[in-house]
C-alpha cells in the first residue's frame, strides 16, 4: 500500500519515521497518498498501518508488536486547538488495536520536525530512548532514566538535551509493563489508555524526544490566517469560554454527581457524599498554580496544581474530570488534597489514571468483600477512600509486588484469577476499564462504552448528554446517535485537533473541511471526512475479528453484570438499573444502524460501500 | 508605543508564535517568531513571555547600519543586513532570532496580529 508516492506537500509533515530496535535500522518513506485520501492522517494512519503490518496473535509486549505515533494534517497550524497526537499499537489491555490520544506540544514538534507518522518496531537489548532533532535520529542510551518516574524523567531528559526538545515518556508501571502504563508527556499530559506505554516498556524504550525546526507550509496561507483567526474568534465569543478555561474539565464534576453519573466506590452509586470537596471551585480555590494549554488551545484546560504533604511540595496538572471521576469518586477519595497527591502518584508512576483509579476501586472492592484479605495487604485496611491504601495499592500494581503483579493486569484478567464473583464488579469492556460514566440509567452512554473499539472509552462517543437531552429511559433511536457520534468525534483524532472547541464551545464543524482545504489544498467535504472516519471504525472492527476468529460475537460488545444484574445504591439515579433484553436491543438496532450482522461483524456489502 | 506582556496570565498555547510566522513568513512555525514563550515546568509551574520593546539596541550595535526607527519601531533593512547576528546576541530580552532559513533576523515590527489572539490577554500595547 506504501507503492503511490504521496503529492501533498502542504499541511502534512510529508514523511513517516521508521525506527527498528531490535537492528538499529532507521528509514524514512515518503507518506502514500492513497492513505492521506482515506484515512486524513492520526488515528487513521494508525489504523490502517497496524492493520496491514500487525500479524494476528502477536504478542502485544512482544517485540513484534509496534507502537505508532501519528500526527494530523491540522496539527501544529495556526488554528483552535491543533495540538493532538494519536499513539496506537495493539493493545495489551484488549489484545486488539488500542490507540489513545495526547495533547500538549509533541504532535506540532513531530511535524515540525518533518514526520507524520513515527513507527517503532522490535525491541532493545537494553533501555534506550528515541532522540530525533529533525533529520537527525538515533537511538540512545538510556541507563541513567530507566526506573525513575515519568516527570523527573522529562524534566532530565530537558535539562540533558535542552528545554525546547518535546518529551513523551514512560515511568516505572511502564518499564514493568504494567497493561495500564500510560505514556507521560508536557508536565501532565497523557496518552493514557490502553497501555501503550506497558508496549514501549517492552521494547526497554523509555522515551522519544523531539525538536523541530521546520516550516509547515500550507496551501493557502492568507486563507488559513482569515480562517484561522475567525475560529479563534468564535471560541473567545463562547458564553462557555470563561468558564472552561476557569476550571477546565474539572468543572464537570459537579453536574455529573448531580446527574447521578459520578463512578463512586467502584461504581456501586453515581454520586459521592461531599463531592462538592473535590469540585473544580474547590481546585482553583486549594491547589490552582496556573492555567495550562496545549499547542494552539484557546480553552486551556490544563489546571497545573501543587499539594503540599508531609512537608513537601508536590506539582501536576489535575486533576481533571476523569481523575476525579475514577480516583476522587470510584475510590472515594474525597478531598482535594488527598485527590491531588494521588493524581500525582499516578502521574509519576506513569499509570493512566481511568484504569489506575478504576482496579484500585475494585481492589478495594474485593477487600470489602473479603476477596482481598489482610494476607494480601500486609494487615493494612484497603478500605474505600483511603488515600493511605490507595498510595500503597497503586504502588504495588507499578512495581508488580504481592498481589500488585494481579491487579497489574487490569480488572478483567484480576478478577478471572481472584473469581468469587468478582466477574461481575470487574468494570470493564473487552479488557478496557470503564471511565467516568455510571451509565445504568443513561443507555445512549452505556452503548458508546459497550461498542467503542478501544474497549470502554468516552471519547468516542460522549452520550450522556443526549440521554439526558432526549429521555433517559428511552430505548430506542439511541444507537442512531451513538454512531453519529463515533463518525464524528474520532475525526478530531485523525486531523489532529482536540474535540472540546465543538463540544463545548459549539465551535462549527464547517470550520474543519474549510481549514483542510487552507492547510493541504485537499478538497475534503464533511461528508466525505465522516466516511473516512467510518472506514476507520469498520477497520478496527475487523481488527478485532482478525485477533479473536474463534470467539468473535456479540458478547465482546456486552457491559459488566454490575450494570445489568445490580441497581444503583445511592445518589440521583439510585435504583435504577437496564435489562439484558434492553442491552440487546441497544445492539441489535446499533448494528442494523453500523450495516453489522447480528453478531456484530460488518456485513460485505458495508466493506465494499467503504473500500475495505 | 510597544508590545507588553503580562506573564502570569499565558498559559503557554503558543499561537501568538503561530501567528507571527503565518503572517509574516506564509508559513507556520513557532521558531520563525519574533516573541518567545518559556514554558518553567515541573516547578514552579508557569510560563514566561518575552516581547521586543522596541529599545532600539539592536539598532545602536549593528555595524552596518541596517536597523532603523520609524515611528518608534526599528525596522531591519534586509538589503543592508548582513546576518552577523550582533543585534541577537545584544538584544536585552533575547526576542531577536536567527533562523536556518532566513539569512536575515527576525525581529518583531508590532504588527498587532498576535495581541487579539491571546485569550488571556497576556500581550498588550503600551505607550
Amino acid at each position: 500500500m506504501f507503492a503511490e508516492r504521496s503529492p501533498f506537500g502542504f499541511g502534512y509533515g510529508g514523511k513517516i519515521l521508521r525506527v527498528n530496535l531490535s537492528n538499529g535500522k532507521i528509514t524514512t518513506e515518503p507518506l502514500p497518498g492513497k492513505l492521506v485520501r482515506d484515512y486524513l492522517g492520526g488515528r487513521g494512519f494508525a489504523a490502517r498501518i497496524l492493520y496491514d503490518e500487525l500479524k494476528p496473535g502477536i504478542d502485544p509486549m512482544g517485540p513484534d508488536n509496534k507502537v505508532l505515533i501519528a500526527s494530523g494534517p491540522l496539527a501544529g497550524l495556526f488554528l483552535p486547538a491543533g495540538g493532538k497526537i494519536t499513539f496506537a499499537a495493539k493493545s495489551p489491555a484488549t489484545n486488539s488495536y488500542g490507540d489513545s490520544n495526547m495533547g500538549g506540544h509533541l504532535a506540532a514538534e513531530v511535524k515540525y520536525a518533518g514526520y507524520d507518522v513515527i513507527i517503532i518496531e522490535g525491541a532493545a537489548a537494553q533501555p534506550v530512548y528515541l532522540y530525533i532533532n529533525n533529520d537527525k535520529v538515533e537511538i540512545r542510551d538510556a541507563a541513567k532514566y530507566w526506573g525513575q518516574g515519568a516527570i523527573i524523567t522529562e524534566d532530565m531528559l530537558k535539562n540533558d538535551l535542552g528545554r525546547e526538545f518535546e518529551i513523551a515518556t514512560i515511568g516505572p508501571a511502564g518499564e514493568n509493563k504494567i497493561k495500564f502504563a500510560c505514556i507521560s508527556h508536557d508536565f501532565g499530559r497523557q496518552a493514557g489508555r490502553t497501555g501503550i506505554g506497558a508496549v514501549m516498556g517492552s521494547k526497554n524504550l523509555k522515551a522519544v524526544a523531539v525538536k523541530g525546526t521546520k516550516s509547515l507550509k500550507v496551501a493557502d496561507p492568507d486563507k488559513l490566517l482569515e480562517i484561522g483567526k475567525q475560529a479563534f474568534a468564535d471560541c473567545f465569543k463562547h458564553t462557555g469560554w470563561k468558564q472552561w478555561v476557569a476550571q477546565g474539565t474539572a468543572g464537570v464534576t459537579v453536574w455529573s454527581n448531580q446527574q447521578g453519573s459520578f463512578p463512586t466506590r467502584n461504581f456501586q452509586s453515581g454520586s459521592l457524599k461531599g463531592y462538592e470537596n473535590i469540585s473544580g471551585d474547590e481546585l482553583v480555590k486549594q491547589t490552582l498554580v496556573n492555567h495550562k494549554a496545549c499547542f494552539g488551545c484557546p480553552c486551556a484546560c490544563g489546571k497545573y496544581a501543587k499539594t503540599v504533604r508531609n512537608n513537601k511540595d508536590y506539582y501536576v496538572e489535575g486533576p481533571e474530570y476523569e481523575t476525579a471521576a475514577l480516583i476522587g469518586g470510584d475510590c472515594a477519595i474525597g478531598n482535594m488534597a488527598d485527590l491531588t497527591y494521588a493524581n500525582y502518584i499516578c502521574d509519576e508512576l506513569g499509570i493512566d489514571t481511568i484504569s489506575g483509579g478504576s482496579v484500585v476501586a475494585f481492589a478495594m472492592e474485593c477487600y470489602e468483600k473479603g476477596i482481598i484479605t489482610k494476607k494480601d495487604t500486609g494487615g493494612m485496611d484497603w478500605k474505600f477512600g483511603s488515600i493511605e491504601a490507595f498510595d500503597k495499592i497503586i504502588n504495588m500494581i507499578a512495581r508488580r509486588q504481592g498481589i500488585g503483579n494481579l491487579l497489574a493486569d487490569g480488572v478483567k484478567i484480576a478478577s478471572e484469577k481472584l473469581g468469587k464473583g468478582s466477574e461481575k464488579f470487574a468494570m470493564q469492556v473487552k479488557g478496557l476499564e470503564i471511565s467516568g460514566y455510571e451509565s445504568r440509567n443513561a443507555p445512549a452512554m452505556m452503548l458508546a462504552y459497550m461498542t467503542c473499539d478501544i474497549g470502554a472509552h468516552h471519547n468516542r462517543a460522549w452520550a450522556i448528554t443526549h440521554d439526558i437531552q432526549v429521555g433517559r429511559d428511552i430505548i430506542e433511536g439511541k444507537a442512531k446517535k451513538v454512531v453519529e457520534l463515533q463518525h464524528i468525534r474520532p475525526i478530531f483524532d485523525m486531523v489532529g485537533c482536540c474535540r472540546l472547541q465543538w463540544v463545548e464551545l459549539e465551535l462549527k464543524l464547517d470550520y474543519y473541511p474549510q481549514l483542510l482545504k487552507a492547510a493541504t489544498g485537499l478538497d475534503f467535504t464533511w461528508d466525505e471526512m465522516l466516511k473516512a472516519s467510518e472506514r476507520v471504525w469498520n477497520l478496527t472492527r475487523l481488527f478485532l475479528i482478525k485477533e479473536h476468529t474463534q470467539t468473535f460475537g456479540r458478547q465482546f460488545d456486552y457491559p459488566p453484570a454490575r450494570w445489568y444484574e445490580e441497581t444503583v445504591v445511592n445518589g440521583p439515579t439510585k435504583g435504577s438499573i437496564i435489562s439484558k433484553a434492553n442491552i440487546d436491543i441497544l445492539l441489535d438496532e446499533y448494528y442494523n444502524v453500523r450495516g453489522w450482522d447480528k453478531n456484530g461483524k460488518p456485513t460485505p456489502e458495508k466493506l465494499k460501500e467503504l473500500g475495505l | 508605543m510597544y508590545l507588553d506582556a503580562d506573564s502570569s496570565k499565558c498559559t503557554g498555547c503558543r499561537v501568538c508564535l503561530t501567528v507571527c510566522s503565518l503572517y509574516h513568513f506564509k508559513e507556520v512555525n513557532p521558531k520563525k517568531a519574533a516573541l518567545a514563550v518559556d514554558a518553567k515546568f515541573p516547578k514552579p509551574g508557569h510560563y514566561e513571555v518575552r516581547v521586543c520593546n522596541q529599545c532600539g539596541t539592536c539598532a545602536s550595535v549593528c555595524p552596518v547600519e541596517a536597523i532603523s526607527e520609524k515611528s518608534g519601531i526599528y525596522i531591519i533593512d534586509a538589503d543592508k543586513c548582513t546576518g552577523c547576528g550582533e543585534c541577537v546576541k545584544a538584544c536585552p530580552t533575547q526576542v531577536m532570532f536567527l533562523h536556518e532559513d532566513s539569512p536575515v533576523p527576525i525581529k518583531c515590527d508590532l504588527c498587532k496580529e498576535c495581541i487579539p489572539l491571546c485569550g488571556t490577554k497576556v500581550l498588550f500595547l503600551k505607550d
